[in-house]
C-alpha cells in the first residue's frame, strides 16, 4: 500500500471516530478555533498584501529591511546559544538534584515569563547601562551594552531564557536515571555519562527548547525597544516604519520577517523530525 | 570476595538496617525477599550508585564504600535492563568496551564474541524498544559481561519473562557463571528460581538479612515462623513436646504425634514444618524410614499441571505427581496415609 493510500485510509478512520466520539469532535471543533484564528489574522495580512506585490518586492531588496531582519536572526541565534551553555547544566542540576534554594531558583527563572515585557525593558535597561551593574563593567573595557548589538542579545535572552531551561529540565525528568546508574557501572565517568548517555537521550526536549526560545527571541519587541533601539531590529524597524509611514510601508517588512521566520522554523522543526528514531 | 558490615541506609520511609553478609568470590548468591523489601537498594548499594549512611562494602578485600560506580568494575543488570534506547544491540554491548578505550578491532571482536555466545548476532542492529523481553535480557547481560567483571549484580533479571524463556535464560546464565567463574549476587522474589539458581540464598525482609543459608538450609529449616511462611512452607503444626529420647522426640499435634530429631525439652510449646514435597502419599501406612505417619481424609485436590496438590483434613497439604495420583486414583473424600521421615520436620520453638 503506497503511503497515499494510507494517508486517506488514516483520515477515514479518524472521520469515522470522530462521528463516533462525539467528545473528540466536540475538542476538534474547540481546537479549531484557535487554528482558524491565526490563520485568518496572518491569512488576511498576506491577502491584503497581494494588492501591492511590488512594494513586497521592493522590501526584499530593501538593504535597511534586510540588515534588520538580519540582526534579528542573529542576536536571536546567539542568545539561544547563550541560553543552551547556560541553561542545560542549570536544568539539569534543577531535574536530577534537590537542594536548599531550588525552588527560588526555579522561581527566579520564570519571573521573565510573567513581567510584562515593557518591565523587563526597563529593568534590563537599569543593569545595562553605562553604570548599570552590568552595563558599567563593559564601559570599563570600551563597550556600551545599550543601542548596541549585545544588548538586544541580552534582551532576548532575558525573556527566553525561561523556555530553553524549563523544557531541558523536564527532558532530563524524562531520562531514567538507572541508565546512568548502569552507564557508571560500565565505567563511564559522571561527564561521559553525561556525554553518551543523559544529553543524547534528553536532546529532543533540549532541542525543541531551543527553539521556543530562538522563537521568543527573534519576536521580542518591547525590551528590545527599550534597551536597543540600534541597531533597529526587524520588530523595531516594522513599528518604525508603522507610525511613521502607516501599514502599507510596514506590512511589506512584517510579511518577508514572517516568511523567513516561517521558513527557519519549519526547517529546525524538520531537522528536529529527522533527528528523532 | 565482597564483606558488607553494619551497613545502613535510608531512603525516603525506608531503611536497609543493620546488614552483614559475606559472599565468597565464584559463588552464585541469591537475595530473597518480598517486594519492598530493599533488595534492589542493597544491590545499588554493592554498585555504588549510593553511599551507605552507615557501614563498609568491601570488595576483594578492598574497602570500596566511597568509591564511585565507574571504580569498582562491578556489572549490573537491572530488571528491565536499562538498555540504552538511543543505542543498537552491538553499540549497547561496546558501550563499556569504548570507555575502556580498547582498539577498534579488539571491541569488534569482543562484541562479535559476546553476542555469539548470547546468540544475538542476527540482532546487532536493532534498537532496543523492538526487541522482545529474553532479547533485552540477553543484550544488558552481554553488555555487562563483556567487561569480564569479577563480580556481577542481577536486580529481578527474569521477573519480566514467559516461563519458557525463563527457564532457558537460567541456564544460560548459569553455564557463564560456571564457565566465567564471575560471583553473581542475584536479588529475586521468586523462590522457585531462588532454588534453581543459587549456591546459598540470603532471605531479605523489612531492609534486614534475616537468614543465610544453602538451598536446603533456607527452604527445609527456616529460622522462624514468618520466613517459613515466605519460603512457602505451607504445613505449619502447632503442638508440644510430650516426650524426649535420645535425641528423638514426639510432639503431639491435636489427634496425634509425630517424632523427630531435636534437643527441645519435654513441655516446649512448638511448631512443626514441613515441606509439602517431603510428604508421601499412600493408600497403606509406609512402614520404611518414613517414621511419621498421619491418617487423614482428602478435602481438596488441585491440579497444578505435573504436580498436584492434595489437601488433608484441611491442615495437612502434600505434593504428588500427576501421575502417582492416578495410579492412586486419589479423590476428594477419600482416606489416605501421608507419611514423611523425622528428618523432614524442622521444629520452632514458639
Amino acid at each position: 500500500m503506497n503511503v497515499r493510500c494510507m494517508h486517506i485510509k488514516s483520515n477515514k478512520n479518524l472521520a469515522k471516530q470522530l462521528k463516533r466520539e462525539k467528545l473528540l469532535l466536540l475538542f476538534f471543533f474547540l481546537g479549531l478555533f484557535l487554528v482558524v484564528f491565526v490563520f485568518i489574522t496572518l491569512g488576511d495580512m498576506f491577502y491584503r498584501q497581494t494588492g501591492d506585490i511590488s512594494a513586497l518586492f521592493s522590501a526584499v531588496k530593501d538593504p535597511v529591511v534586510l540588515t534588520a531582519i538580519g540582526t534579528s536572526i542573529a542576536a536571536a541565534s546567539l542568545s539561544t546559544l547563550i541560553a543552551f551553555t547556560f541553561g542545560v547544566p542549570l536544568a539539569y542540576l534543577l531535574a536530577r538534584k534537590n537542594f536548599i534554594g531550588k525552588s527560588i531558583i526555579e522561581g527566579i527563572i520564570d519571573i521573565p515569563m510573567m513581567i510584562p515585557h515593557v518591565v523587563a525593558g526597563i529593568a534590563l535597561y537599569g543593569v545595562l547601562m553605562r553604570s548599570g551593574v552590568i552595563g558599567a563593567p563593559f564601559n570599563m573595557l570600551g563597550f556600551s551594552l545599550i543601542d548596541a548589538f549585545f544588548g538586544i542579545v541580552l534582551a532576548m535572552l532575558f525573556m527566553s531564557l525561561p523556555y530553553l531551561v524549563n523544557t531541558a529540565k523536564e527532558g532530563f525528568k524524562t531520562v531514567d536515571e538507572r541508565f546512568e546508574n548502569v552507564s557508571r557501572s560500565l565505567g563511564a565517568s559522571r561527564s561521559q555519562t553525561f556525554r553518551k548517555v543523559t544529553f543524547p537521550l534528553a536532546f529532543p526536549s533540549i532541542y525543541n527548547g531551543c527553539i521556543l526560545t530562538w522563537a521568543r527571541g527573534i519576536s521580542e519587541f518591547s525590551a528590545v525597544l527599550i534597551v536597543a533601539y540600534f541597531p533597529k531590529s526587524a520588530p523595531i524597524l516594522i513599528y518604525e516604519r508603522f507610525t511613521s509611514y502607516g501599514l502599507s510601508s510596514s506590512r511589506p517588512i512584517a510579511i518577508l520577517f514572517v516568511i523567513i521566520c516561517l521558513a527557519l522554523f519549519t526547517l529546525l522543526r524538520t531537522s528536529e523530525w529527522r533527528k528523532k528514531r | 570476595m565482597i564483606a558488607i558490615k553494619n551497613l545502613e541506609r535510608s531512603w525516603k520511609d525506608f531503611n536497609l538496617k543493620d546488614i552483614n553478609l559475606t559472599i565468597d568470590r565464584g559463588e552464585y548468591f541469591v537475595i530473597l525477599g518480598p517486594t519492598g523489601s530493599g533488595k534492589t537498594l542493597l544491590l545499588e548499594l554493592i554498585a555504588g550508585f549510593y553511599i551507605p549512611d552507615t557501614g563498609e562494602i568491601w570488595i576483594d578485600r578492598a574497602n570500596v564504600t566511597n568509591i564511585t560506580p565507574e571504580e569498582r568494575g562491578v556489572g549490573f543488570v537491572y530488571q528491565d535492563y536499562a538498555l540504552f534506547p538511543h543505542l543498537t544491540v552491538r553499540e549497547n554491548i561496546e558501550f563499556g568496551l569504548i570507555i575502556k578505550k580498547l582498539p577498534k578491532d579488539e571491541i569488534k571482536r569482543e562484541s562479535s564474541r559476546m553476542m555469539d555466545l548470547l546468540g544475538i548476532t542476527h540482532l546487532k542492529d536493532r534498537y532496543p524498544d523492538t526487541l522482545s523481553g529474553g532479547e533485552r535480557q540477553k543484550t544488558a547481560t552481554g553488555r555487562a559481561l563483556v567487561l569480564k567483571p569479577d563480580l556481577l549484580l542481577l536486580d529481578e533479571p527474569m521477573s519480566a519473562l514467559d516461563a519458557r524463556t525463563k527457564s532457558g535464560m537460567q541456564d544460560e546464565i548459569k553455564k557463564i557463571h560456571k564457565e566465567a567463574g564471575v560471583t553473581i549476587v542475584h536479588v529475586t522474589h521468586d523462590q522457585t528460581e531462588a532454588m534453581i539458581m543459587a549456591d546459598r540464598i540470603g532471605i531479605m525482609m523489612d531492609g534486614r538479612i534475616v537468614q543465610v543459608g544453602t538451598v536446603r538450609e533456607i527452604f527445609n529449616m527456616p529460622k522462624d515462623r514468618i520466613i517459613a511462611d515466605f519460603v512457602g512452607t505451607e504445613n505449619i503444626l502447632e503442638g508440644s513436646v510430650t516426650e524426649k529420647i535420645d535425641g528423638l522426640i514426639k510432639i503431639n499435634i491435636g489427634s496425634t504425634e509425630i517424632s523427630t530429631l531435636s534437643d527441645l525439652e519435654t513441655g516446649c510449646k512448638v511448631n512443626a514444618l514441613i515441606r509439602p514435597e517431603d510428604i508421601i502419599i499412600s493408600r497403606e501406612p509406609q512402614r520404611t524410614s518414613a517414621r511419621n505417619n498421619i491418617e487423614g481424609v482428602i478435602t481438596k485436590i488441585v491440579n497444578l499441571g505435573a504436580i498436584v496438590r492434595i489437601e488433608i483434613d484441611g491442615e495437612l497439604v502434600a505434593f504428588t505427581t500427576k501421575q502417582s495420583a492416578e495410579e492412586l486414583g486419589l479423590d476428594t473424600g477419600e482416606h489416605i496415609h501421608a507419611s514423611f521421615k523425622s528428618t523432614a520436620v524442622h521444629v520452632l520453638k514458639k
